[in-house]
C-alpha cells in the first residue's frame, strides 16, 4: 500500500506559544509506504524524536497534517488507533519497561486495549519468541542486557499487534552485540512479519540495511533515497557533519585521485571486490 | 553493595506456597498477623509459631534466605524485647538500680521479640513467594470495593508495581553515582554527622534529577503503549482461588480454633 | 617508565558466594608515562573492573598496583589522593553533575583536594578549555546544557583534578558523529598538550583507531594483548574469535592483502588506505 503514513507540510515546535521558539521541523513531507524499511538519519537536534513523536500522535503539528493509514492525527479520540497502528519504541530500554517480570512487562501494551487473557497470553508468547527473548519471559528486566531489554521493549510494542514499528535511536545506549541483536530483530520483524519499519539512527552501518534512506537537517529533509544513492552524496553529507561508512568514503577519495567511477560500494565486501577488479 | 537486600526480593520457585493464589496469600498474612497479636499464652505462640515455620519450610526457599532478611531487623526486635524485659509490672526478680526485671517483663519481652520475627518470616515468605506484579495484582482486586469511596485503587497498585520495578535500577544508579563522586574525591566515609549528610548532597541531587527523567520517558513510554488508566484495561493473569487455597484457608481455620481454645483454657501470660 | 604496573591483579566479585565471578584473572599490564592506550574488550570482559581498580575504587582480590612504582593500596587510607592521581571519567559522566553551576560543579574535585580558591578558579579555567567548554557555560546551571556540552562539563570535571593518569570510559557513548568527533579531538589535544597517560576504554574501534598509541585487548577477564595499535588491528581474525571486531577501513585492506595484494597491514585510517591504494596503482600502471 502506498501512502500508508503521510506526513503533509508539517511544521512544529514546542511550546508554540512563544513566538520566539524556533520551528524543529518546518514545513517538511514524506510518505511511508507499507512494508517498508527507512531510515532516518541526521545529527542531535536535527529534528529526527519530534517526528517519531508526530508519527504516533504523541505529538500533534502545529501547521500541516500527519496521516497514519488515512486517519488524520490531529483528529480528536483518534490518537487510541493511531497508537495501536504505530508503536514507538524509545532509546533508553530501561525507561521503558513497566513491569518486574519479562511476559508481565510484554502483556502491558494488549492489556490496555482491553484484549481477552487467552489472547493476551498468545499474543505475549508469539511476541517473545518474534524477538528471541521466550525462554526469559520468567526473568526480571534488570538483570537482563541492554540488547535483551531493548527486545522486550519491542516485543511489548509487537504484542500490540501495530502494523509499523517507529524506532527511536533503539541502539544509541548498547555495546556492539546488543546492537546486532536488535538489528537483527528489526530485520527480521519487517521480513517476516511485513511490518512497516522506521529505523532513526546515527549509526551509518544500520542505515545502510534500510530500504529507504531519508536524511534530515534542521527539520528538514535534506536527501532521501536509496542507501547507495544517499551515500554516494559523501560531500553533502560531510557538510553536514554526517559519517559515511568507511568503505564508501575510501572510494570517494580514491575516484578524486584518478580511479575509475562506479557507483560507491556501501560495505566491506563490495569494496574489496570493486578495488580487487580496478588494481589487477 | 546495595543490591544484597533480601526482604522484599521475589525468588521464583515451584512450591505449593509459590502456587497459592495471591490474594490468598494475602488474607492467610493478615490472618497470620492477627493470630500472632491475639495470642495470649506460650502454648498459642508456640502453636502459630509451630504453624508459620512449617510453612516456610513448604516454600523450599533456603532458610538462610530467611535469616538474611530477619538479620536487618534484629536491631528492632532486641531494643524492643530489652525495653519490654525493664517494664513489667509486679515483684522484681532482679534488680539493678533503678532498673527491676520482673516475671512479667521476661514474658513481655519474650512476646514481643517472638510476634516481630514472625511477623518478619511471615512477610518474608509472602514477598519471597510472590512476583511483586502478582502480589500488587493481587491488592489491586482485593481493594477493589474500596472504590465506591473513591480510592483510586487502580493508580495506588500501579504506582507499586512501578515502584518495584525502579527499585534495583535505582540501587544500582545509586551505587554508580557514589563511585563517580568518589572518584572526584568525595569523602563519604568520615567526619562527623553533618559532615556525612553534606557528603551525600552530590550523590542524591543527581539521583532525584535521574528518577525525575526515568518518570518522565515512562510515561511517554506508557502513552505509547495505550495506557489510559484502570478502566477498560484487561489482565493476562487470571487468578483463581483453587482446591490448595481451600486447604490454606482450613489450615489457618484449625489454627485459629487452637489459637482460641488455648486463650479460653489456659491462663493468660501477658496483659 | 612505567606509570601504572600490575602484578598477578585479580578481582573476584562475592567471593565464597554461588554467584563468585572472577572478573579479572592475574594481569600483568605495564603502562608507559605519557602514552595512549585504548582499552577493547565486550561487555563482561572486566573492562570496567580493571579501571576502577587502577583509581583505587575497589581494592583488588589479590595482585598489586603501582603507581609510579608505590603500591596504591600501600596506606589505604591515603586512597583518595590516588584517585587525585588517576582520574576517572565514567560512562554518561553528566548524570553526576549536581551543583547550581558548571563552574561550581567543576570545582567540586580540586575542592575535595583541598586547593586554595585561586587554584580553583585556575583548575576551571583550564579544564573548561580543555575540554572544550565555552566560558560564558560556566555561570550556568549544568542542567541547562545541552547533552553534549553536558558530557564535556561532566569531563572537565575530572581533567580540572589534574591527574597524571586519565581514564576514560566510553566517553562518546549515546553522541553523534558530529559530537563524537569533536570530542575525540579534544581528548588528544589534551593527552598532547598535557602530555600525561591516557586510557580510553571503548566499543569504537574506528574511534581506538584514531586516538591509541597501543591497546590492550580483554577477554574474558584476561589480558590477551597489549601492543601497538597497527599489530593489534592486524590480528583481525583472533580478534573476532574474542567476539570484537577492527575498523572497516582495516579489514578492507587485509581483505585485499588476501588476495594478494601486495600492501601494508594494519591500516587504520581512510587517509592512509587512499595513499596506499594510489600508490599502489600508481606502481603498476
Amino acid at each position: 500500500m502506498k501512502d500508508f503514513i503521510k506526513v503533509e507540510n508539517v511544521s512544529f515546535r514546542y511550546d508554540s506559544n512563544d513566538n520566539a521558539n524556533k520551528y524543529v521541523l518546518n514545513d517538511i513531507s514524506l510518505n511511508i509506504n507499507k512494508g517498508e524499511f527507512v531510515a532516518l538519519l541526521g545529527h542531535n537536534g536535527c529534528g529526527k524524536s519530534t517526528m517519531a513523536k508526530l508519527l504516533n500522535a504523541m505529538l500533534l503539528p502545529e501547521k500541516g497534517k500527519v496521516f497514519v493509514n488515512g486517519l488524520d492525527t490531529s483528529e480528536p479520540d483518534v490518537s487510541y488507533d493511531v497508537r495501536k497502528t504505530v508503536g514507538l519504541v524509545l532509546q533508553n530500554p530501561d525507561n521503558q519497561l513497566v513491569a518486574s517480570i519479562v511476559e508481565e512487562d510484554v502483556a502491558f501494551g494488549p492489556e490496555n486495549l482491553g484484549i481477552e487473557p487467552d489472547e493476551i497470553r498468545r499474543r505475549v508468547d508469539e511476541a517473545l519468541k518474534a524477538v528471541d527473548m521466550y525462554e526469559y519471559r520468567a526473568h526480571a528486566p534488570y538483570k537482563l542486557s541492554g540488547g535483551q531489554k531493548q527486545r522486550v521493549a519491542i516485543a511489548g510494542i509487537i504484542a500490540m499487534q501495530p502494523q509499523c514499528l517507529v524506532l527511536d535511536e533503539p541502539t544509541a545506549m548498547l555495546d556492539p552485540k546488543g546492537r546486532d541483536e536488535v538489528m537483527a530483530t528489526i530485520k527480521k520483524l519487517n521480513r517476516e512479519k511485513g511490518i512497516t519499519i522506521v529505523l532513526i539512527t546515527h549509526y551509518m552501518d544500520e542505515a545502510v540495511q534500510a530500504d529507504r534512506v531519508i536524511v534530515m537537517d534542521s527539520g528538514k529533509i535534506l536527501t532521501q533515497g536509496s542507501p547507495r544513492e544517499v551515500f554516494s552524496e559523501v560531500e553533502l553529507l560531510k557538510r553536514h557533519r554526517l559519517d559515511v561508512p568507511q568503505a564508501t568514503e575510501l572510494m570517494y577519495r580514491l575516484v578524486g585521485m584518478g580511479f575509475p567511477a562506479e557507483s560507491l560500494p556501501l560495505d566491506e565486501d563490495e569494496c574489496i571486490d570493486r578495488l580487487s577488479k580496478i588494481l589487477k | 553493595m546495595l543490591k544484597d537486600v533480601t526482604l522484599g526480593q521475589f525468588l521464583p520457585g515451584v512450591s505449593p506456597i509459590h502456587r497459592l493464589d495471591p490474594r490468598a496469600k494475602i488474607l492467610f498474612l493478615i490472618a497470620l498477623i492477627v493470630f500472632i497479636f491475639i495470642t495470649s499464652n506460650y502454648i498459642s505462640l508456640a502453636l502459630v509459631a509451630a504453624f508459620i515455620v512449617a510453612l516456610v519450610f513448604m516454600t523450599r526457599i533456603p532458610v538462610k534466605m530467611y535469616l538474611k532478611s530477619m538479620k536487618m531487623i534484629l536491631f528492632i526486635v532486641l531494643f524492643t524485647g530489652i525495653i519490654n524485659l525493664f517494664y513489667g509490672r509486679g515483684e522484681p526478680l532482679v534488680k539493678i538500680g533503678f532498673l527491676q526485671i520482673t516475671e512479667a517483663g521476661i514474658n513481655n519481652a519474650v512476646f514481643v521479640s517472638v510476634r516481630i520475627a514472625v511477623l518478619i518470616l511471615a512477610s518474608s515468605m509472602l514477598t519471597f513467594t510472590t512476583s511483586p506484579t502478582d502480589l500488587t495484582d493481587a491488592l489491586e482486586r482485593l481493594l477493589k470495593p474500596l472504590t465506591v469511596f473513591h480510592i483510586k485503587v487502580h493508580e495506588i497498585a500501579m504506582m507499586m508495581t512501578i515502584a518495584l520495578r525502579f527499585v534495583p535500577t535505582l540501587l544500582e544508579e545509586t551505587d554508580k553515582i557514589m563511585s563517580a563522586q568518589k572518584a572526584r574525591g568525595a569523602d563519604m566515609e568520615s567526619g562527623n554527622l553533618i559532615k556525612r549528610i553534606k557528603a551525600l548532597i552530590p550523590v542524591l541531587i543527581p539521583l532525584f534529577v535521574s528518577a525525575f527523567r526515568r518518570a518522565e520517558e515512562l510515561a511517554t513510554a506508557m502513552e505509547c503503549r495505550c495506557y489510559q488508566g484502570g478502566s477498560g484495561r484487561t489482565r493476562m493473569k487470571r487468578l483463581h482461588f483453587g482446591k490448595a487455597d481451600l486447604y490454606g484457608l482450613a489450615a489457618c481455620l484449625l489454627v485459629l480454633c487452637g489459637v482460641i481454645i488455648c486463650n479460653i483454657f489456659l491462663p493468660a501470660t501477658v496483659r | 617508565m612505567n606509570i601504572i604496573e600490575t602484578e598477578n591483579l585479580s578481582f573476584v566479585y562475592g567471593q565464597g558466594t554461588p554467584f563468585e565471578k572472577t572478573a579479572n584473572d592475574r594481569l600483568n599490564i605495564q603502562i608507559k608515562e605519557g602514552e595512549f592506550v585504548g582499552i577493547i574488550g565486550h561487555t563482561g570482559s572486566g573492562k570496567s573492573t580493571l579501571v576502577q581498580m587502577l583509581n583505587g575504587l575497589i581494592r583488588p582480590t589479590s595482585g598489586t598496583i603501582r603507581l609510579e612504582g608505590t603500591d596504591i593500596w600501600q596506606s589505604p587510607k591515603e586512597i583518595r589522593k590516588i584517585r587525585f592521581k588517576v582520574g576517572l571519567v565514567f560512562q554518561y559522566p553528566e548524570y553526576q553533575l549536581f551543583e547550581e553551576t558548571v563552574e561550581k560543579d567543576i570545582a567540586y574535585g580540586p575542592r575535595n583536594m583541598g586547593l586554595s580558591e585561586g587554584d580553583i578558579r585556575e583548575r576551571v579555567i583550564s579544564a573548561a578549555r580543555f575540554s572544550g567548554l565555552r566560558s560564558e557555560l560556566l555561570s550556568k546551571s549544568p542542567f541547562d546544557l545541552s547533552g553534549g556540552e553536558k558530557r564535556r562539563a561532566a569531563i572537565a570535571g575530572v581533567i580540572a583534578m589534574d591527574p597524571d593518569v586519565l581514564i576514560l570510559d566510553e566517553p562518546t557513548a549515546g553522541l553523534d558523529p558530529a559530537g563524537r568527533d569533536v570530542l575525540l579531538a579534544q581528548i588528544s589535544q589534551y593527552h598532547k598538550e598535557r602530555k600525561n597517560t591516557v586510557l580510553l576504554v571503548s566499543h569504537s574501534m574506528e574511534d581506538i583507531a584514531k586516538t591509541a598509541d597501543r591497546i590492550l585487548v580483554m577477554n574474558k577477564g584476561r589480558a590477551e594483548m597489549l601492543e601497538d595499535t597497527r599489530t593489534v588491528f592486524s590480528r583481525g581474525e583472533e580478534l573476532e574469535r574474542m567476539g570484537l571486531r577492527v575498523p572497516q577501513i582495516t579489514k578492507i585492506m587485509s581483505g585485499l592483502q588476501k588476495r594478494g595484494f601486495d600492501i601494508p597491514s594494519g591500516i587504520l585510517t581512510v587517509e592512509q588506505a587512499a595513499s596506499v591504494l594510489a600508490a599502489y596503482r600508481g606502481r603498476s600502471l
